[in-house]
């Protein structure tokens, strides 16, 4: 048989009949941005959407094959690889897979601080009944154990914690034990303002392998505005703290989170230049939550949400000049939102998620057995509305948990993609739906977008991201880029290959 | 260095496979060799019984019984312990396997059911199946010290049916360390049995090379001359890395590449994300290439900005990437540390102006066939760059959900 060659006519024929995938779309910067089910997106000329939709597209031109390539159509002139798309949306989901993952344990309420945005009740910090006693560990380790999940986080919070040491001693080798048991990986996380930590503890912490989560809000006048403790040293004390856990423990093992107050909100490179001169390599740039001691306090720590984005944008910004002034350092928001905008991957931050983390993703076990969809939830539970309450270890099992009105009321307010709203927004397949956040500020867990200050923030921090994307600048992409894989900025080669 | 060469074959029914000699060895030792007689030699052709042919650069005055080749045009590059197979009409040496060379192959099939316009080894319409697959097996049981690597490729390997998973599973109990890496347009692979087949082999060192030239279907199924290709290659990426077979893509630059390379590139990485190397790769100037020149030369010098682009985005992205078949002379630096040795040695070339390079110990040189047509940019480089900007190579692979994970080795 003779070998010919064919004209790419008989391959890609000019005018093909084509039909639309599903996607969102919007205008941005002068353009059409369009999104597709698994967050794949495509900057376009205004007005092709319309073309799409009225067929008067160009066949013929780039702009057609981008658009088939990227799966926003497909034509008869091969498979819409619709087992393809599929797994791209499966992968997106990924974080649903395996039950939940992070399980808080609230060991006590007590704490010997008395910050004004404080989350939760606060007791003053002499023993008593605001510790978790050992058969409500037991059931709440019993009930993490039973998680589906191949590998789960215990995250111990307060209060503060450490006031009650030796609750979390109790806990740690019973659960190392169970996870054994259930061949089950399992991390371990303490949130600590590390004031009152010795060298015990760390000695302890680093023989079982636990992390340290603390609190750092920026420079000392900042910090010691906000977190107000006798002797008026909080910031002295963090930093002490987070030197002695360093030597002991290592670098790797202690974070820092920041809150931000409306003190916070003019000192955005400030706080940025605390963090690199702290030597970490994250920094999240994070509101303050409107649940707790914060609404009672609003008038003194509340702010617009617009300030608040006039604040992450500067900050951003001053973090991206310390990153090309090479050293590295990476904003936590930005590098999940980017994730979800730039990778095929998902991610497994909690409180970014549609179905939402809450209960999904993440439980919290109260000192007094109580089980609630997530920090939050127990944080209105503080102000006496037990909403998201599901139930109790003593008298559930992970099943009634998940069956219970108050979880079904929440599942059902937990997919943007069935919120209105959200659920024709271009940027939906990055955002997510937090019904107890709505519930909070709102007095409805499905909320109402146009005056929801979630809604506003993450529009907002998403169409930043997008003109970052849009400007594609090859320096900011790297560093950004940096960030999403954690990997070195640049590396000097020196021999080739 | 050469493959082949011709002479006049004597007692030559079927084709011979067997391991050269360039010593006459003892009669016990003579099983599955085959004696070369580089000059005139004296030998006793009586006493030739044990091996299994004979090879010499002139003819002998006494013919021997033995099957038997003389009068070679080229016999210079025979070694001892090259393993060659001997055709009878007409007289052909092939060289199968050279132990001391870095790339050794195995060619399973010159049938192909595409038809790349680029194709170095153009395919044919015969049945080769039976009589190549009995040689190879014939090959593999010859090679006493297993190779680090071994490419499996033809034409188009999954044709063979049921006699690649003999050559596979024959392969696996010989030299089970031994890393293949099988070239394949990967359409039979769509089909989820075969892909579950071809990973029930549990062959513990295996990868798939999988050519890939364009996002946009149309486009890739003109370059392989094969409508529906590119929805086969596609769902073949995706079911073999499913059942757990790791995948490579390959793309070779020619100017029905370059235009949407960026935007290759951008698909690899959210479709196939799974992949454990991209190889960008030159073209070839042979097979069916010179017939296609003009629909598909562009200098490489002239797609920099296009190769690097795609380089850096994968790069950045974690994503494993090499250049292969470039010399270092027309490639920018930031793109030297993705450059590879990639040209086998028996096809590998330097030009004149080569010799007093100074990154020739680093560069991987030219195919011998590039001597009728390179880049218009080759040129000594008098001195090395101190030192170049570029990404560390990526390191580990994302995975998508329900495609396994490749495992990392």
């Amino acid at each position: 048989m003779a070998r010919v060659f064919y004209p790419l006519e008989r391959f890609a024929p000019a005018t093909p009949t084509f039909h639309l995938l599903p996607f969102r779309f919007t205008r941005l910067n002068g353009k059409e941005l369009l999104v597709n089910e698994a967050g794949e997106f495509l900057f376009v000329p205004r007005g092709t959407v319309q073309r799409l939709t009225d067929e008067s597209l160009d066949t013929d031109s780039a702009l057609y094959q981008d658009l088939k390539a990227k799966q926003f159509l497909y034509d008869n002139s091969s498979s819409p690889l619709l087992d393809i798309l599929a797994t791209k949306i499966r992968t997106k989901f990924d974080h649903m897979c395996g039950g939940t993952k992070l399980h808080i344990f609230v060991v006590t309420l007590r704490c010997e601080h008395s910050c004004e945005y404080c989350q939760v009740s606060r007791q003053t910090a002499t023993r008593g009944e605001f510790d978790m006693s050992p058969e409500t560990a037991d059931r709440a380790i019993a009930m993490m154990m039973d998680s589906p999940a191949p590998a789960v986080t215990l995250e111990f919070q307060g209060g503060e914690p450490l006031l009650a040491f030796d609750v979390i001693q109790y806990i740690i080798p019973r659960a190392k034990k169970l996870a054994r048991e259930r061949k089950k990986d399992l991390d371990i996380v303490v949130c600590t303002n590390l004031a009152c930590v010795t060298d015990d503890i760390l000695l302890y912490f680093r023989d079982e392998g636990v992390k340290v989560s603390t609190s750092l809000d920026g420079p000392a006048f900042l910090h010691n505005k906000n977190r107000p403790r006798p002797g008026h040293n909080s910031y002295e004390k963090a930093i002490e703290g987070i030197e002695r856990s360093r030597a002991i423990l290592g670098m790797e093992s202690v974070a820092a989170l920041m809150t931000t107050t409306a003190a916070s909100l003019d000192h955005a490179a400030a706080i940025v230049d605390e963090y690199v001169r702290r030597e970490f390599h994250s920094i999240f740039l994070r509101p303050i939550s409107p649940y707790g001691f914060a609404v009672k306090t609003r008038h003194r720590t509340g702010y617009e949400m617009d300030r608040f984005l006039d604040f992450y944008k500067q900050g951003l910004a001053h973090i991206l000049k310390v990153n090309r002034d090479g050293y590295r350092i990476a904003e936590v928001y930005t590098q999940i939102l980017l994730t979800k905008i730039l990778t095929p991957h998902s991610t497994r931050y909690v409180d970014m998620q549609s179905p939402a983390g809450e209960a999904w993703s993440v439980l919290v076990y109260n000192y007094d057995g109580d089980v609630y969809a997530s920090d939050e939830s127990r944080m209105l539970a503080e102000m006496r509305d037990w909403t998201f309450r599901l139930g109790n270890v003593h008298k559930d099992t992970r099943r009634s948990l998940f069956t219970g009105d108050p979880a079904l009321q929440l599942f059902q307010a937990s997919c943007n993609q069935a919120l209105a709203g959200c659920s024709d927004c271009a940027f939906q397949a990055y955002c997510a739906a937090d019904p107890v956040y709505h519930y909070a500020t709102q007095g409805d867990m499905y909320g109402h977008r146009p005056t929801s200050g979630f809604c506003a923030r993450n529009m907002e921090v998403i169409k930043h991201l997008f003109s970052f994307i849009e400007e594609n600048d090859r320096d900011t992409m790297r560093i950004l880029w940096s960030w999403i894989t954690g990997k070195p900025l640049t590396e000097e080669v020196v021999e080739c290959a | 260095m050469r493959l082949t060469t011709t002479g006049v074959a004597r007692n030559i029914e079927q084709g011979i496979v067997g391991i050269i000699t360039t010593e006459h060895l003892s009669r016990e030792k003579r099983a599955d060799r085959i004696l070369f007689l580089e000059a005139d030699e004296a030998v006793c052709t009586e006493d030739l019984s044990g091996y299994r042919a004979l090879l010499s650069r002139d003819e002998l005055q006494n013919s021997p019984s033995i099957p038997y080749v003389h009068s070679l045009r080229e016999s210079d590059y025979l070694r001892d312990g090259d393993i060659v197979a001997l055709e009878g009409s007409p007289g052909t040496v092939r060289s199968l396997y050279r132990p001391y060379e870095q790339h050794h192959h195995l060619f399973v099939t010159e049938r192909c059911n595409s038809n790349c316009l680029m194709c170095s080894q153009p395919p044919k319409d015969r049945d080769d199946a039976e009589a190549l697959t009995k040689r190879n097996l014939e090959l593999i049981r010859l090679i006493s010290a297993p190779p680090p690597y071994l490419t499996i490729t033809g034409g188009e390997p999954t044709l063979l049916g049921d006699n690649l998973f003999t050559l596979i599973k024959q392969l696996k109990a010989s030299m089970p360390n031994t890393e293949l890496h099988m070239l394949t347009n990967g359409r039979t692979f769509a089909w989820p049995d075969y892909s579950r087949r071809f990973a029930a082999l549990e062959h513990p060192n295996i990868s798939l090379g999988i050519p890939l030239y364009s996002d946009f279907a149309g486009d890739h199924d003109f370059v392989v001359q094969a409508k529906g290709a590119f929805d086969q290659t596609i769902a073949g990426f995706h079911q073999a890395s499913r059942n757990g077979v790791r995948v490579e893509v390959r793309v070779v630059l020619h100017k029905l590449t370059i235009p949407r390379l960026t935007k290759l590139v951008e698909y690899i990485y959210r479709n196939l994300t799974f992949t454990e190397h991209i190889a960008l790769m030159g073209l070839e100037y042979t097979g069916y290439t010179p017939r296609n020149i003009d629909a598909l030369w562009i200098d490489p010098y002239d797609y920099q900005d296009e190769l690097e682009r795609a380089v850096e985005y994968l790069a950045v992205r974690n994503m494993n990437v090499s250049i292969y078949n470039h010399q270092l002379c027309v490639l920018r630096h930031s793109l030297w540390n993705y450059a590879r040795k990639s040209i086998s040695d028996w096809k590998m070339l330097y030009l004149p102006e080569c010799e007093r390079c100074a990154a020739l110990s680093a560069c991987g040189g030219l195919f011998q066939w590039a001597i009728k047509k390179h880049s218009d940019h080759i040129h000594t480089i008098l001195s090395l760059p101190k030192t170049s900007q570029g990404y560390s190579k990526g390191d580990r692979n994302g995975r998508l959900l329900g495609v396994l994970a490749t495992p990392t080795r």
